[in-house]
């Protein structure tokens, strides 16, 4: 009896005490992120625009927003974006990987060189690359005069509606690809080594081992990393505002762009805030085909 | 005859692999050489990697003209207490989640893992209403605030705490031990590594993180580095040397992060890939 009620009171200090230590985390978390997601909600219900005075206007922004052809077209962008970055990505991440997972001379090294432009900020990348894609002068046009291109004919890169966005997709593949070849690096140390073997006892060549044997087996990895990577493609922002702030034209314009200029330029937070739920769904919709897919990976 | 074939194959590779490191490197190595030219160097043909004069001017702008030092000190300081407040509320948060036991820690946790797939860009909006609500606008506090407490840190401590026996704990419990010298002496110790990895990913997100000082931060004094290099960049458009020495000394201090903390960051990148 004495025994059991000992044991409550120290259940019972146990709970308060894991209260006690979740509360200093929670209460940031509440506020800045937990009610803003319920808020957000709210308010793409609205007209807010910034003052009081606003009232409930249902689903009208949702409405408004596929009528708006600004909307329209940051969409388009963003999907082109999405599926031209991602597979990009993952051939150029893959292919880093797989060299750098062979005992190779100054292996190390180039892994740090490799993963080194993820580190810098998209400010620095953008300044950069407007100076590297310079159209006269630029080392990229240089580079290809030297390789013979008619000087008419070289590219204008970010000052083009035609090559814009083909540029900020190079230059985001140049920055992100180390960043997933570090966790295609992961998946490939996971393979187990005797699968090689077997495989070369049976007189499987190189490709034979890497269609059959390494790809098979990286798929969960390589799954991972297409979503990861889709979901961040749906969250471009900094390179754009650097760069070419959604220009020539809307030839860049993407969606997180088209929220941000809506709420803090333009001051319709309503509507930007429907944009940016709808941007929320897209990516919930990724998350749920990662869940899914995901079971499907493990009972394989 | 096979091991002939492999050489070559190698050597094809290792040639493959030093041209893309060439490709990673040429962008930074241009910057520096462009921060110490003339702007009618800057695009000369055909390219000069090593400035025949070395224009310092360049920088002397940048740190005179500009308030670079107070960029710096702005960043440090919101870095520091940021890294410092989430080390400190996810490490407690983390411990309750693996280490004690009560009602419905289960079901919070669930609500923190819910929150990591809604994207940034989603509750930028009610967050900049809450934090002008309580008159942070403009204020370092606000990105300190908005940058402490995501669900990442949580979860990244918890599963380096999910890895310590439990045994360890129940042990100390036994002898007596407080739950918070249990928390202190015994599990904080062991998460080293978590901590490190999570106290470098956050000084490198807060460092380089450009949207939100932008939406948050209105006059000069009070700029972070991206957004002081930024709004430079806009200011001198057409001074590329100065824009260029800019450029080079936002980037200084990662490079520095990187030469002395590179495997934590690579863990780190490992982890966040586990996540998903």
């Amino acid at each position: 009896m004495e025994y059991r009620k000992q044991k409550n009171k120290l259940h019972q200090k146990e709970t308060v005490a894991g209260y006690l230590c979740l509360l200093p985390n929670f209460i940031g978390f509440a506020v800045f992120t937990m009610i803003p997601v319920i808020m957000g909600f709210i308010i793409s219900l609205t007209n807010y625009n910034g003052f009081p005075g606003y009232r409930f206007i249902g689903l009208k922004n949702y409405l408004t927003m596929f009528g708006d052809s600004m909307f329209r077209t940051s969409l388009k962008n963003n999907l082109i974006y999405s599926f031209s970055v991602v597979p990009l990505t993952l051939v150029v991440s893959l292919a880093l990987a797989l060299a750098l997972n062979r005992k190779i001379f100054l292996g190390g090294f180039f892994k740090t060189v490799y993963f080194f432009p993820n580190l810098t900020s998209m400010v620095a990348i953008g300044c950069v690359a407007m100076m590297v894609f310079q159209p006269i002068g630029g080392v990229v046009n240089q580079l290809l005069e030297f390789l013979g291109m008619a000087q008419e004919n070289l590219p204008k890169w970010f000052n083009a509606t035609s090559t814009a966005l083909l540029t900020v997709i190079i230059v985001v593949v140049w920055k992100q690809a180390g960043y997933y070849m570090i966790i295609f690096m992961g998946g490939l140390k996971n393979i187990p080594q005797h699968l090689y073997e077997a495989a070369r006892i049976d007189g499987a060549n190189s490709w034979q081992c890497f269609r059959h044997v390494t790809l098979p087996m990286l798929s969960p990895t390589t799954f991972m990393v297409t979503i990861l990577c889709f979901i961040s493609s749906f969250q471009v922002f900094d390179i754009i505002q650097i760069t070419t702030e959604g220009g020539p034209g809307q030839a860049t314009m993407v969606l997180v762009f088209r929220i941000f200029k809506e709420a803090f330029q333009n001051s319709n937070m309503g509507y930007a805030s429907a944009i940016a739920y709808f941007l929320f769904l897209i990516i919930f919709a990724i998350t749920l085909i990662q869940w899914r897919g995901q079971k499907k990976w493990v009972n394989d | 005859m096979k091991t002939k074939k492999q050489k070559v194959f190698s050597t094809v590779i290792f040639i493959l692999c030093v041209l893309a490191a060439i490709i990673m490197l040429v962008p930074f190595l241009w910057m520096v050489s462009a921060s110490f030219k003339s702007n009618t160097e800057m695009f000369e043909k055909p390219i000069r990697w090593i400035p025949e004069v070395f224009h310092l001017d360049n920088y002397v702008r940048v740190w005179t003209d500009v308030d670079f030092l107070q960029y710096y000190l702005n960043t440090f300081k919101v870095t520091v207490v940021s890294v410092f407040i989430q080390v400190f509320t996810c490490s407690l948060s983390a411990f309750a989640f693996t280490k004690l036991k009560f009602p419905g820690r289960d079901k919070i946790f669930f609500v923190y893992i819910a929150t990591m797939m809604v994207p940034w860009h989603a509750i930028m909006i009610p967050q900049f209403i809450t934090v002008r609500t309580l008159g942070l606008y403009n204020s370092h506090m606000a990105l300190i605030l908005i940058g402490s407490f995501n669900a990442f840190g949580v979860f990244l401590l918890r599963q380096n705490m999910l890895s310590i026996p439990s045994e360890m704990n129940e042990a100390a419990k036994i002898d007596g031990c407080s739950i918070m010298r249990i928390y202190w002496n015994i599990i904080m110790p062991l998460t080293k590594g978590g901590i490190a990895t999570l106290i470098i990913l956050q000084f490198n997100t807060v460092w380089n993180d450009y949207m939100a000082p932008m939406i948050y931060l209105d006059s000069d004094a009070k700029k972070t580095i991206q957004l002081g290099l930024a709004s430079f960049r806009q200011q001198y458009s057409a001074d590329y040397g100065a824009i260029m020495a800019g450029t080079v000394c936002s980037v200084i201090p990662i490079i520095i992060i990187y030469a002395f903390a590179q495997q934590y960051i690579i863990d780190g990148v490992a982890h966040a890939g586990v996540k998903g």
